[in-house]
């Protein structure tokens, strides 16, 4: 086990140098002086020119990218243009809103997707399995953000349940995450479902059945523990990609999140910002990547020694 | 010759035969059929211009002179949806292709030479494949600006990765093959083997992601456009349609709603398409 997490953080190591290379090279290829890319286009010629002088902008570009690195690995990603704050405290606020959001959303995608999953798995071909299905179909069609107006329609507009944006309270996080987990509780259920119908045609099952073991038991107790392995990736992919889908929920509900703060650095030029939200939110997702390659290993002895 | 011809024709009428049989493909497939006569016709089926507007007229509910009621500009709503579906279709062929021929590419020559090229190929796409979902094409919009053809671009190096992978492990598996080394054997150069023996037969994964992979760019682009990073308006795209809806939610509720269902249904016809071919194609891959 200690081998295989040490085989997987080193072949981490490269895709975590080019994403640092990437986002060090935005600067590069968006068009422009990257001095005043990064002061701002109307600041003074001075501040431009101690910019320049800082971040060694008239220096050879692998000198630049040691300073890049060396800085942002002591969580120094520059100053943004827009508000003149340090990019870092920037992104703690709203990663943390993401990641809240993120969390909740997978909550309750896991949650509706699982026990859809294993009923439909039970009762295969019956209403119940078709409807989920139906349901799952819906799920992986249904873009993001028109999900979420629908809900705002629904819910915050005509019951009046839920507020239609802000932030505050969980009350706040719940249409967003239900918006933002649909397609993942979508790909649950159908993983599981598929999961659980293979698992259910294996020997050691019958056997149980065999042995007189109650169908509840058979199916809770020793089913559902092996059928689970491979939605445990299932579980990971989906809170990585969810952090990338929250962009989109972020805007429809006009929550602070890290998406939004990425879109709106485009908007602005704010590059300091878009380069600290792609590095920070790689990272995250090839992170949690890796613990989810770990879990899996963990349960699934035969990964570790492929 | 012969004899291979009646046995590709034979296969050809296999898999057309299990695809009758899947209903929902067979649903899938005239959604798809639709959408693109749709987007094809635009010009002659859609009652309004797109673009025309009249502002005495904004934000009406569906009525007989407007089928879909009126956008906050006064346009058809109708035909905005219809124009929308030619911009669509385009942004899909053009990314998907984007992806089709350089994932296909990339994935060939890896898995056929392998080595320290494969590996480098590899890594690449998995640092495309670092940035979860939409945040890479939003990242690749961050590069180049927002805007149409940039939009294409961006969903289409978005999704080169998954071709790469498909192709490459399809390639793998191919290439230990006798039919492989047969053509080795009679001198076949490495081109004809990577494109006349290798490519045709990894033809069948390869149209099941092409397929699939025109709901993603779909969900994608359209995600784009309602961000403001990609289809600008005037232009009739769903997504950017859908962007300023969210200011007439409780006045004109149609406005945020016609426009969605129109992706979702797109979408929902390639994800059955495309399901039903995986079917048919390869049945040992069915649940």
């Amino acid at each position: 086990m200690g081998r295989y997490i040490l085989k997987r953080i080193l072949m981490l190591l490269p895709v975590l140098l080019g994403v640092s290379l990437v986002s060090f090279s935005l600067l590069h290829m968006v068009p422009g002086d990257p001095a005043v890319l990064l002061a701002g286009e109307d600041a003074n010629p001075d501040f431009i020119k101690a910019l320049r002088k800082e971040y060694g902008l008239d220096k050879p570009l692998y000198v630049q990218y040691f300073h890049f690195i060396s800085h942002v690995v002591r969580g120094d990603f520059g100053i943004s243009i827009r508000n003149r704050e340090p990019v870092i405290k920037l992104l703690k606020e709203r990663f943390l809103f993401t990641i809240q959001l993120s969390f909740l959303s997978i909550l309750i995608a896991g949650s509706i997707g699982l026990i859809a999953g294993v009923i439909s798995s039970t009762k295969q071909y019956s209403l119940f399995d078709n409807l989920s299905m139906v349901g799952a179909l819906f799920g992986i069609s249904m873009p993001i953000f028109w999900f979420g107006l629908l809900l705002m329609l629904f819910f915050s507009v005509q019951l009046r349940w839920f507020p239609a944006g802000g932030k505050g309270t969980i009350v706040h996080l719940v249409l967003p995450a239900i918006a933002l987990g649909a397609a993942s509780s979508a790909v649950i259920a159908r993983m599981t479902r598929a999961s659980m119908l293979e698992v259910i045609r294996q020997d050691y099952i019958r056997t149980a059945r065999a042995n007189g073991l109650r169908e509840f038991i058979v199916i809770y107790k020793h089913a559902l523990k092996n059928a689970m392995i491979p939605v445990i990736t299932v579980f990971g992919l989906e809170f990585g990609y969810m952090l990338g889908g929250a962009v989109l929920t972020e805007t429809v509900f006009s929550l602070p999140g890290v998406g939004r703060l990425m879109v709106e650095g485009i908007f602005q030029r704010d590059y300091p910002v878009v380069q600290g939200s792609m590095l920070l939110v790689a990272t995250t997702f090839v992170l949690v990547n890796l613990l989810t390659d770990i879990a899996y290993a963990f349960f699934d002895p035969k990964i570790r020694y492929e | 010759m012969n004899e291979a011809k009646g046995f590709k024709t034979s296969q050809t009428a296999d898999v057309w035969r299990r695809l009758k049989r899947n209903r929902a493909a067979i649903v899938g497939g005239v959604i798809v059929l639709l959408f693109v006569s749709i987007a094809i016709l635009a010009p002659l089926i859609s009652p309004y211009p797109p673009n025309e507007g009249d502002l005495a007229k904004r934000l009406k509910p569906p009525s007989q002179e407007h089928l879909l009621g009126t956008d906050p500009l006064g346009r058809d709503l109708l035909s905005r949806v219809i124009y929308g579906a030619r911009i669509s279709l385009q942004i899909q062929v053009v990314s998907v292709l984007i992806a089709l021929v350089i994932g296909t590419l990339l994935g060939m020559v890896g898995g056929y030479y392998g080595g320290k090229f494969d590996h480098l190929i590899m890594r690449l796409m998995d640092i495309l494949l670092a940035f979860p979902g939409i945040f890479l094409a939003i990242s690749i919009i961050a590069v180049l600006g927002p805007g149409l053809t940039n939009l294409m671009l961006a969903a289409g190096i978005y999704s080169i990765p998954q071709f790469a992978r498909i192709v490459r492990g399809s390639v793998l598996t191919l290439k230990e093959k006798e039919f492989i080394e047969a053509a080795r054997a009679v001198g076949e150069n490495d081109f004809n083997i990577l494109f006349r023996y290798l490519l045709p037969n990894s033809i069948a994964p390869i149209i099941i992601q092409t397929t699939l992979r025109m709901a993603t760019v779909l969900l994608t682009a359209s995600g784009l456009s309602f961000l403001g990073l990609g289809v600008q308006p005037p232009t009739a795209e769903w997504g950017a349609m859908l962007s300023n809806a969210r200011a007439y939610l409780i006045t004109a509720p149609h406005v945020a709603t016609v426009p969605g269902l129109a992706i979702m249904l797109v979408v929902m016809g390639f994800n059955l398409f495309g399901d039903g071919l995986r079917d048919s194609l390869d049945p040992r891959l069915r649940d």
